[in-house]
């Protein structure tokens, strides 16, 4: 196909361009779960804190520090990669940087900022404990949830730019009649997405870090220390993933709205239809989805509120301008059963607050905790393949196929493999500094370990 | 100055700020590798790891900056370096991640062993990063980057005789920064012999650097004629000048022991050097591309100028404030007894749990007619709204750490 970008960077042929595409995608896949922590982690940090400021507590005291600790290895972490991610834009599309550099880039230069203000404050806060009042310790947490916030927030304004793109003209290939800060801030589908990346994060670091203190249960360790610790992102996950539904719902009828190709290859819609039905499971061959559950209508009724409206189907547009149906399907349904599992697990455990006010005893609930983080850290990723996958062939959504965009540069599969194997690394490092950190022997006061009274 | 000019100058003071901030992070890393055996050798490799601990995140945010700021204002410029020079850009990026891995596993180890494998990832990383960033950027000083998707040579891009130059240069300053550096944190820290070691580094390596600068002089007179000339003639010469004059002020502070001053006159050699580059380079950016032709449209630069400006005035205060409580010592890995003996309080006053279920409860209703049933834009924001008070509520109604403290495994139920 011809292409319409001839006066930015030429496109080239790239025989790699899948190897460039799952190389962006595997930077993701290790960045964006070291994100949530960026994002959810400091704030549950900062409760235990003022837990400790407000009781004197030194429980709390030892658990925020202990805390602390993971929170700066995964911030390393989290820097590096997002470092290497933003390397790639430029390494592996060239093209997408040249021709809408001058349309988005505001976005990533914003969150430049929210990341300076983060390392500084985490910084700050690492080194400040013990050294610094206990107040001002505690206020330098502060910039490091409300940047957390905000960086997401500009990252997440230039992916649903490249979803929903506006703020520009096209005239011969060139962007003209730029306006950044109405195509970023502007947009009508930075919200929705925004949030449920948002609300994933606390769900995700909430069910982790709950996780690792129930598998400690299930080893037998289980005072007060390791309730603490399990309870308070358990809470929060718990509270979120039920709102998490309704979130999911919301962006649903978003991408009806607005991507309604990427709502087909979700559903595994062939044609446009009246009073479409939804399918659960199955595999999508030969133009329809097979051994699922077909619901009639659910559908129409989901994404328009209208059991007869008509949704758009796959035949709407060339084969060429679809997304991979299965890929798309598979990662959505993935998302959406481990959502409604972490749903009911945060159900089950304030359905066991409110009526018995105690934990949940029941051994299979924490056996469900024990897989729920991993699992929620696979519904993020699954989400991410929906939306990202779920937009190709193109880059900017109906403007620019990821093809135009690529690197014309040899190497690629090189490249990739060099940095799987180097993430593979910096894995078992991580893994190895979790270990380390875990089995460091608690110093915890003798006093602390009753309750304290009135407490 | 134009419109079109302010974004690059931008770019280069956060270049500048990343060689002398982020660099000294990378020579530290290089003083580890070389830091002799025995327990020197463990206090040499603590002191230069704990020195750059709370503030390397910091100083690398400085590469994101140059980054987003030139691709979203040259960012057809941008497209050309970035696929040319794809190789070091790409051996630059896996040091930065040895480097920051290092960071973080360096907080588990416990064995002088462990601790030194890290070390020597880290040292090797530290002068990959800069010898690759300095090659491209040699790349480009030398004409070596046409516009277009990887229109250059792939390899001569970057090996070639001013690319190796100044990545050498590079490495070198940066092992020279780091000694500087590292001398006054030492002093601060009243450790008198490695203030004394890191002398005699900053003094060897500062003469290295200047040499090399001087001699690169004339490879750059072999390899790219305009670029000597503009260096050595009008505005460019008295960068060239003024970096000298620095270079040689700052080694006679290290030689005096005045580490202080000298930091910000090592830094000022740095910043003198890189803005000759720009003085003898302007108004060409790419061979063929001039930074006007290069610039975004005046919307894109009025909102990257507007926000660059408005996130100086949150970062400079931000990095003071950082850069004041390690340089004066505050943020020291001295161990220090916690200061807070506040008498013990209930977590919540007496508030009435049922309520405020309730409340929470009432907020997810409210949610789910809002953002759910409804389908207008405000009715979204108010179901969102609801919906994260139904969280903030939820989370006071269920009290995790109460929970916590009571139920015990065969306790009974509070309250």
């Amino acid at each position: 196909m011809a292409s319409i970008f001839t006066l930015a960077l030429a496109p080239v042929h790239q025989d790699y361009l899948l190897e460039a595409r799952q190389m962006q995608a595997l930077s993701f896949a290790v960045h964006i779960p070291l994100v949530c922590f960026g994002v959810a982690f400091p704030a549950m940090l900062m409760f235990v804190e003022w837990l400790y400021l407000r009781t004197g507590d030194e429980l709390y005291r030892v658990l925020a520090k202990r805390w602390t600790k993971i929170m700066v290895a995964l911030f390393a972490v989290g820097v590096i990669t997002g470092t290497i991610l933003s390397f790639e834009m430029g390494l592996l599309w060239p093209n997408f940087m040249a021709t809408f550099g001058s349309v988005f880039g505001l976005g990533f230069a914003v969150e430049g900022f929210s990341f300076f203000i983060e390392a500084i404050f985490i910084g700050i806060y690492v080194y400040g404990w013990d050294r610094l009042s206990p107040r001002a310790h505690f206020a330098s947490g502060i910039p490091i949830v409300i940047s957390g916030f905000t960086g997401s927030l500009m990252v997440i304004s230039v992916n649903a730019w490249m979803n929903h793109p506006t703020g520009f003209r096209l005239s011969g290939g060139e962007a003209v009649d730029v306006h950044p800060v109405a195509a970023l801030f502007g947009n009508s589908y930075l919200w929705h997405e925004m949030i449920h990346m948002y609300v994933a994060a606390y769900i995700v670091v909430g069910f982790l870090v709950a996780g690792a203190y129930a598998f400690g249960r299930l080893r037998g360790r289980w005072g007060r220390y390791e309730r603490t610790a399990l309870a308070i992102p358990l809470t929060i996950a718990a509270l979120a993933a039920p709102v998490q539904v309704l979130i999911g719902d919301w962006n649903g009828r978003e991408v009806a709205d607005a991507q309604p190709t990427k709502l087909a290859a979700i559903e595994g819609l062939p044609d446009t239809s009246r009073g479409a039905p939804l399918h659960l499971l199955g595999w999508y061959t030969d133009d329809q989805v097979k051994y699922g559950v077909a619901i009639p209508k659910l559908l129409s009724l989901l994404a328009f509120h209208d059991p007869n409206a008509t949704v758009q189907g796959l035949d709407a547009v060339p084969e060429n301008d679809r997304p991979p149906v299965n890929v798309v399907r598979v990662a959505f349904q993935t998302m959406v059963g481990i959502g409604t599992l972490l749903a009911m697990i945060g159900a089950v455990f304030l359905l066991v607050r409110v009526r018995r006010k105690r934990l949940p005893r029941s051994t299979w609930f924490y056996r469900a905790l024990v897989i729920a983080g991993p699992l929620s850290v696979v519904a993020l990723i699954c989400g991410w393949v929906t939306t990202e996958v779920g937009r190709q062939p193109w880059v900017v959504y109906d403007v620019m196929r990821t093809s135009e965009a690529v690197t014309g540069a040899g190497g690629i599969p090189v490249g990739y493999a060099t940095l799987a194997l180097v993430y593979l690394g910096v894995g078992i490092g991580v893994a190895w500094i979790l270990r380390r950190l875990a089995r460091a022997p608690l110093e915890l006061p003798p006093t602390t370990l009753e309750p304290p009274a009135g407490g | 100055m134009h419109l079109y000019d302010l974004p690059l100058l931008f770019s280069l003071i956060g270049l500048v700020l990343y060689t002398v901030l982020a660099g000294a992070d990378f020579g530290a890393g290089l003083w580890q590798l070389f830091s002799g055996k025995g327990s020197r050798g463990v206090r040499i490799r603590d002191h230069a790891h704990n020195s750059m601990a709370a503030v390397w995140e910091a100083n690398h945010v400085w590469l994101i900056f140059v980054l987003t700021v030139v691709w979203t204002a040259y960012p057809e410029a941008f497209g050309a370096i970035a696929s040319t020079l794809s190789i070091p850009l790409f051996i630059a990026a896996v040091g930065i991640i040895f480097r920051g891995a290092a960071y973080a596993l360096r907080a588990g180890s416990s064995t002088a062993r462990e601790s030194r494998t890290i070390d020597t990832v880290t040292a090797v990383a530290s002068i990959i990063t800069p010898f690759a960033l300095g090659a491209a950027v040699g790349g480009i000083a030398s004409g070596r980057v046409p516009v277009g998707n990887a229109a250059g040579d792939l390899v001569t891009s970057w090996l070639n005789p001013t690319s190796i130059l100044i990545g050498v240069l590079a490495v070198v300053t940066a092992a020279y920064l780091a000694a500087v550096y590292l001398a006054a944190d030492a002093v601060r820290l009243g450790k008198s012999d490695l203030a004394r070691a890191f002398r005699v580094r900053a003094l060897g390596t500062g003469v290295v650097a200047g040499a090399i600068a001087l001699g690169g002089l004339a490879v750059l007179h072999a390899d790219v004629p305009s670029l000597y000339h503009g260096l050595v003639s009008g505005d460019g010469l008295v960068a060239l000048v003024v970096s000298i004059l620095a270079g040689v002020a700052t080694l006679g502070l290290v030689w005096v022991g005045r580490y202080e001053p000298a930091r910000y006159s090592a830094a000022a050699a740095v910043a003198a050097i890189i803005a000759g580059w720009a003085l003898a380079q302007r108004p060409t950016f790419l061979p063929g591309l001039t930074i006007q032709q290069a610039a975004a449209p005046d919307d894109t630069l009025i909102a990257i100028v507007v926000a660059v400006v408005v996130g100086a005035a949150i970062l400079f205060p931000s990095l003071g404030l950082l850069f004041r409580l390690v340089l004066g010592g505050r943020l020291d890995y001295a161990e220090s007894t916690p200061t807070s003996t506040r008498p013990r309080r209930a977590v919540l006053s007496a508030s009435a749990p049922g309520l405020l279920a309730r409340s929470a409860g009432a907020c997810f209703i409210a949610g789910l007619g809002f953002l759910t049933a409804a389908d207008a834009g405000w009715a979204h924001a108010i179901g969102i709204a609801s919906l994260f008070a139904f969280i903030v509520l939820g989370f006071l109604a269920v009290a995790p750490s109460e929970l916590a403290s009571a139920g015990t495994e065969d306790g009974e139920p509070i309250q």
